[in-house]
């Protein structure tokens, strides 16, 4: 954090996937412009130490930590349990997503096994999760682009039928702690399910709109197609996951590649993009939407009965044997990861998050080099990201 | 490809590369390679570009803290003892069991898990470890090989307190600059007063309790004055 000075630490490119040295063109002087942390366009605290020449971007550091509150040394000194609902509040967006990955790697570690109607309830909770993530993605971006509120409340009407029902299943509208080691902490109603269904039902007119409304927009298009591009090896290189790695033309999605949970039961396709550029996102989050759709309509269709905890599962005295393990999960905003080093007792010895959100931003600069500043807001709001988790 | 058949790989490649296979107890199956520090750069870019491995994702890289630790072992020592039986001396052998202590050093660990985004296989893990936990914390960057491991290497930098050599730009990357301990090391204790960091605001913070001061004791010696006054009168 903080600190003058950040933009006169010398690069060296030669031989590294680094970042280009742009050279001023030598007239007038460079400006240093430190945009955030209380900038509006930063979804939270967040600073980018920018140089401008002109209006091009010729040097850009993001500056991290300002909530900064160690979750991972937190985890480590209580039981595994216990950080559960710690975990909602890294990405506060899709709480059941990291619900979900933290129980996975837990089961990773102890090889619990998981019931299926716990499968298709993590399903759509998950994929819920991942419209209200995408809506309002592209509802931020919009407003970063300067239509005030409009479109991000398009979004958020959505958002909130979503939470909802996410209240009425947990009890909470976002800090959900839904998920245990081995299933999930309550059962759905039939009642719920319906709610869903009917949630469901009318989540395609809302994308059709939402589509219609923006992505023929002449403004729009003007601002987006061809700025902040990212090329596929770089993104491959620099760890970047989730739509933004879609979007420059890597199929790589974890739901396919490692199939995880109960996804490879169901017919969904992984939309690509083509240029890597902020439209393509936008577009890719949008057609990922319609996915999630879809897969929403075969889990609500084929969802069983049963339980939803592995009746052998423990909650108390749970100590997993010593040994590590890594889970993954497609988060909506890219691989979400938590390792985990148990020596046997209650806590775990080593709890890691693989923030998404924080690696995404590794290429902020590559993409921003060169472009105007009005467009760094642009790209930064294509990244997606959230303080809470690129923080921790 | 399993641990032994990725151990023998890279042996063949970059000989005497010094790896070992860290076994993983757990039912996880995910076992890991111990590379030593001194050929990692040519392990991992083998690791990336070799057409059947093809890691070229690092997807996470972190830090683990093993402290030095102190083992106490009972030990059975069999040693002669001269005992004076009916007034001769005999020999006679005796089993004690003794407590021993030592301690074993611990060591500072960087943890790597690789994915294959070309080829859809994963995850190889691999670690390196430092000498020890205070004076020789060194390890080579991964950075120029994968880029991913730019902010993830500081962030270790920045809580384990391991230092990569050839990272371009290692610094602090949640803590304050200023800040001087490894909040993530097993170790740390936290400072008694929070509240206190040099900030930027020292000098206003100094200057305002000077000034505050000062009205103080102007203030003060006004209505002393005053109170002379009104006595005097």
């Amino acid at each position: 954090m903080s600190g003058s000075g950040y933009l006169d630490a010398t690069l060296k490119p030669e031989g590294w996937n680094r970042p280009p040295v742009i050279e001023p063109d030598g007239e007038g002087e460079l400006l240093e412009v430190a945009m955030g942390p209380h900038h509006p366009s930063t979804h939270g605290v967040f600073r980018m130490d920018v140089a401008l020449d002109g209006e091009r971007v010729i040097r850009l550091k993001p500056v991290f930590g300002y909530l900064h509150r160690n979750h991972e040394k937190l985890a480590e000194g209580m039981s595994y349990l216990a950080s559960m609902p710690f975990t909602d509040r890294l990405d506060y967006i899709c709480p059941m997503t990291n619900n979900w990955a933290y129980a996975l790697a837990v089961e990773k570690l102890t090889g619990q096994e998981v019931p299926e109607r716990a499968e298709y309830l993590r399903v759509i909770c998950g994929e819920l999760t991942r419209v209200v993530n995408h809506a309002s993605a592209v509802g931020f971006l919009i407003q970063e682009m300067g239509a005030s509120g409009t479109p991000l409340m398009y979004a958020f009407k959505e958002r909130e039928k979503v939470l909802d029902l996410f209240e009425s299943l947990t009890g909470a509208r976002m800090m959900v702690n839904y998920m245990r080691f081995g299933g999930c902490r309550v059962d759905a109603t039939p009642a719920w399910l319906d709610g869903v269904r009917k949630v469901v039902a009318g989540l395609p007119k809302f994308v059709g709109e939402f589509e219609s409304l923006l992505t023929g927009n002449e403004i729009l298009m003007a601002r987006t197609q061809g700025v902040g591009i990212l090329k596929p090896d770089l993104a491959v290189n620099a760890g970047i996951t989730g739509p933004m790695l879609r979007a420059s033309g890597v199929n790589y999605d974890i739901r396919k590649v490692d199939g995880y949970g109960i996804y490879n039961r169901f017919k969904f396709r992984v939309p690509l993009g083509d240029h890597g550029d902020v439209f393509d996102r936008f577009m890719i989050r949008l057609l990922e939407l319609r996915e999630s759709l879809q897969i929403l309509e075969q889990a609500l269709k084929d969802i069983p009965g049963g339980p939803v905890m592995d009746p052998k599962a423990k909650l108390r005295g749970f100590r997993p044997k010593p040994g590590e393990a890594y889970g993954r999960i497609e988060a909506p905003k890219g691989e979400l990861g938590f390792y985990l080093i148990s020596d046997g007792s209650p806590n775990p010895y080593r709890y890691r998050v693989r923030p998404p959100s924080l690696i995404n931003l590794t290429v902020l600069e590559d993409m921003c080099l060169g472009q105007n500043v009005a467009d760094v807001v642009l790209i930064f709001g294509s990244v997606d990201i959230v303080l809470g988790e690129v923080d921790r | 490809m399993t641990v032994e058949e990725i151990k023998a790989a890279i042996l063949a490649a970059v000989p005497g590369a010094g790896v070992e296979i860290v076994a993983n107890p757990s039912v996880s199956g995910q076992h890991s390679l111990l590379i030593a520090p001194a050929n990692v750069v040519a392990v991992a870019t083998f690791l990336r570009d070799d057409a059947e491995l093809k890691l070229d994702f690092l997807s996470n890289a972190t830090g683990v803290d093993w402290p030095d630790k102190e083992i106490s072992e009972k030990v059975k020592v069999t040693r002669a003892v001269t005992k004076t039986v009916d007034g001769a001396e005999t020999t006679v052998e005796e089993t004690v069991e003794e407590t021993r202590k030592r301690v074993e050093p611990g060591c500072l660990e960087a943890v790597y898990h690789l994915f294959s985004v070309a080829k859809g296989h994963g995850p190889v893990v691999i670690r390196m470890r430092t000498a020890n936990r205070s004076d020789q914390v060194e390890l080579p960057s991964l950075t120029p090989v994968w880029r991913s491991a730019e902010f993830q290497e500081r962030e270790i930098f920045d809580l384990f307190g391991i230092v990569f050599t050839g990272h371009p730009d290692l610094r602090r990357l949640l803590m304050w600059d200023e800040f001087k301990d490894h909040p993530m090391r097993r170790d740390y204790v936290e400072p008694d007063d929070f509240e206190y960091e040099p900030t930027a605001h020292d000098d206003v913070m100094k200057r305002a309790q000077e000034h505050v001061a000062r009205v103080k004791a102007a203030e003060g010696a006004a209505s002393a004055g005053q109170e002379g006054t009104v006595a005097g009168a």
